[in-house]
């Protein structure tokens, strides 16, 4: 076809386009799936299929990996420990987050610029910089090796994430309907908890998530500030690297797919907290 | 009984002065309205009023209790807002039962009162449905029968039809001033609108940069505008206003007519008249029509007086072509005269 018109060409570069985007779309879809994929694999093989190559495309479905860190001494106590830890977390850095972002929302107050920046400024200290006073320091306190200690860690990286998102959680609110309530016999806590928490309530569980999440792939301050009652990741940064390479394919399943299925349980949650709409 | 009384209320921003120094009393059942510009000071009043927002001096006084040390849901007052304000995470019904609720009122007390004031603003048919799935008009029903189930004293108004389409805002404007006149509360409404002033007001406050400027019924506000501002305000067209000097007493020179005025001797004044208050005749104004705009019931002519912009309204039937010169006589009881020093009306 030589002999193509201007209005050939159009559906021509449309197409290319559609081509170009699909291929854009599986390709990032592979990024992510794929290395899971190949951790799922390897995971549900006999070791001899690990080292063997190439792979099958389907599991054999051999549990022994599995079963061995199910049975591992202290695997389960790790598993609860970061549990509680991330939980721990959670909470703290919403209960301390949230009004702080409320105070940046709704109040005019010296120094909110700057009080907005050094939020962000708390995740400009490498933890391993902090980490050697700390250990110093909850030492002295008694805080070493606790979940609470740990907790308490976690919470302070979390923090600048949960007081940025419920502050713009908090101004997607109109001031006018906290105004209505008031006019309408409430007080200033009433209205927050009749009217503004209903409203935000699935942003403040996006935050929790994603605060839940950062607690739960900690590694280095979980390595250094706990001997005893380690969190999954230090459990498995200490074991696996002296382990064969079947078992720590199985180590790194079992610290994904928590975090995986918990993203996947409040997603809805997650698009809301980075402003698309969820209704 | 609710008579507001409004004592020396003074609001300043920082530096900026919003309100200085207002007083007003409303009396009990009152539909006083405070018009203005953006930016008079009408809504920081209202504001003031509702407990949203603090005066900097001054007091405020509901019905022979002093108010404005209190909260917001302590004052008798409810309020609607310019953006409706209706609640997305709840129904219609609870919307407007949220009040009563929050009073703790027994379960068949809301629904009777819900159900009542649905019925005045015509949405009993929208009591399960939620904000997102109401119309613009919808919403502003709700939050008027949110604050009417409130049966409060006073019921504050910030420009609740200003997002309304015009034609809805029309059949608003009537039905809102007929259910507030039924439920006996004193009402306050703040707006920008000049036509929703005059249509629905017993009393027009005219706000101009933090002070009121007249206050009195629509009628007087029209015709005898206290200041040159309110004057050049209200009316569309505003009023026209030409230079006067002084020759004999009580005459005034106007654009090269002699005209009966007010004695005294100032200086100079400002002789007004409002547009539709003049007719062609033989003798008067000679003005060069400049823009002539039919609007169908009348005819809207911009012309040239002495070198000054003058509007007049006049017959639609009348051919007036741009160019023209026109002799426009005022009807001599509607002028008006102002001092330009004072910009004060002068008898």
């Amino acid at each position: 076809m030589t002999d193509a018109t201007a209005s050939d060409v159009a559906p021509d570069t449309r197409a290319t386009g559609r081509t170009l985007y699909i291929a854009s779309v599986v390709f990032l879809c592979a990024w992510v799936i794929v290395p899971i994929y190949f951790l799922l694999i390897n995971t549900l093989s006999s070791p001899e299929t690990v080292n063997s190559f190439p792979k099958p495309f389907w599991p054999e479905f051999d549990l022994g990996s599995l079963t061995f860190f199910a049975g591992f001494a202290g695997m389960l106590t790790a598993l609860k420990n970061s549990v509680i830890v991330a939980a721990m977390t959670m909470v703290m850095s919403i209960v301390i987050g949230a009004p702080a972002g409320y105070a940046l929302s709704r109040f005019e107050f010296p120094g909110k610029g700057l009080f907005r920046l050094l939020i962000l400024l708390t995740r400009a200290f490498p933890l391993p910089l902090l980490a050697l006073p700390l250990a110093v320091m909850f030492i002295q306190t008694g805080l070493d090796d606790t979940a609470f200690g740990l907790a308490l860690v976690h919470t302070t990286l979390a923090i600048p994430f949960a007081v940025l998102i419920t502050f713009s959680l908090f101004s997607g609110i109109p001031m006018e309907l906290e105004e209505a309530a008031w006019t309408l016999g409430c007080t200033r806590l009433t209205a927050f908890t009749k009217v503004v928490l209903p409203l935000i309530l699935p942003g403040i569980t996006a935050s929790a998530i994603f605060a839940f999440v950062i607690s739960w792939n900690e590694v280095f301050a979980a390595a250094v500030l706990t001997i005893e009652n380690r969190t999954l990741t230090a459990f498995l940064l200490q074991n696996l690297d002296t382990s064969p390479l079947h078992l720590k394919f199985a180590g790194g399943f079992i610290l994904v797919v928590p975090a995986l299925i918990f993203i996947f349980a409040v997603r809805k949650y997650l698009f809301a907290m980075w402003g698309i709409a969820n209704r | 009984m609710a008579r507001i009384e409004i004592k020396n209320v003074a609001k300043t921003f920082g530096a900026y002065q919003a309100l200085h120094d207002i007083n007003l009393t409303i009396e009990d059942q009152e539909f006083m309205v405070l018009l203005g510009a953006s930016g008079c000071g009408k809504s920081t009043l209202l504001r003031i009023i509702a407990g949203l927002e603090t005066a900097t001096t001054g007091e405020v006084w509901i019905g022979g209790r002093r108010i404005d040390n209190l909260s917001p849901k302590d004052r008798g007052i409810s309020m609607v807002f310019q953006n409706y304000a209706v609640f997305p995470h709840l129904s219609v019904f609870e919307n407007i039962g949220f009040g009563l609720r929050m009073q703790k009122l027994p379960n068949d007390e809301v629904t009777r009162r819900v159900e009542r004031t649905a019925g005045l603003m015509h949405i009993e048919q929208l009591l399960k449905r939620y904000s997102g799935e109401l119309s613009g008009g919808q919403r502003q029903r709700v939050a008027v029968a949110r604050a009417l189930a409130m049966e409060p004293d006073v019921i504050l108004m910030d420009e609740p039809l200003s997002n309304l389409d015009a034609l809805l805002r029309m059949e608003m404007r009537a039905e809102l001033k007929g259910v507030l006149a039924e439920s006996k509360t004193t009402a306050i409404y703040v707006t920008h609108d000049q036509v929703e002033a005059m249509s629905m007001a017993d009393r027009i406050s005219v706000m101009h940069q933090g002070e009121i400027v007249q206050a009195a019924s629509p009628i007087e506000v029209y015709r005898n505008p206290s200041a040159e501002f309110v004057a050049g305000f209200i009316g569309n067209p505003p009023m026209n206003f030409l230079p006067a000097k002084p020759a004999d007493s009580g005459k005034w020179a106007v654009a090269g007519q002699m005209m009966d005025g007010p004695g005294g001797g100032s200086a100079s004044l400002k002789f007004a008249i409002r547009p539709e208050d003049l007719r062609l005749a033989d003798t008067g104004f000679k003005a060069v029509a400049k823009v002539v705009e039919p609007l169908g019931a009348h005819l809207l002519v911009t012309c040239e007086v002495d070198g000054q912009l003058f509007r007049a309204v006049l017959d639609s039937d009348l051919k007036v072509k741009p160019g023209e010169v026109l002799t426009l006589t005022p009807q001599p009881d509607r002028v008006r005269w102002f001092d330009p020093q004072t910009t004060l009306a002068v008898a």
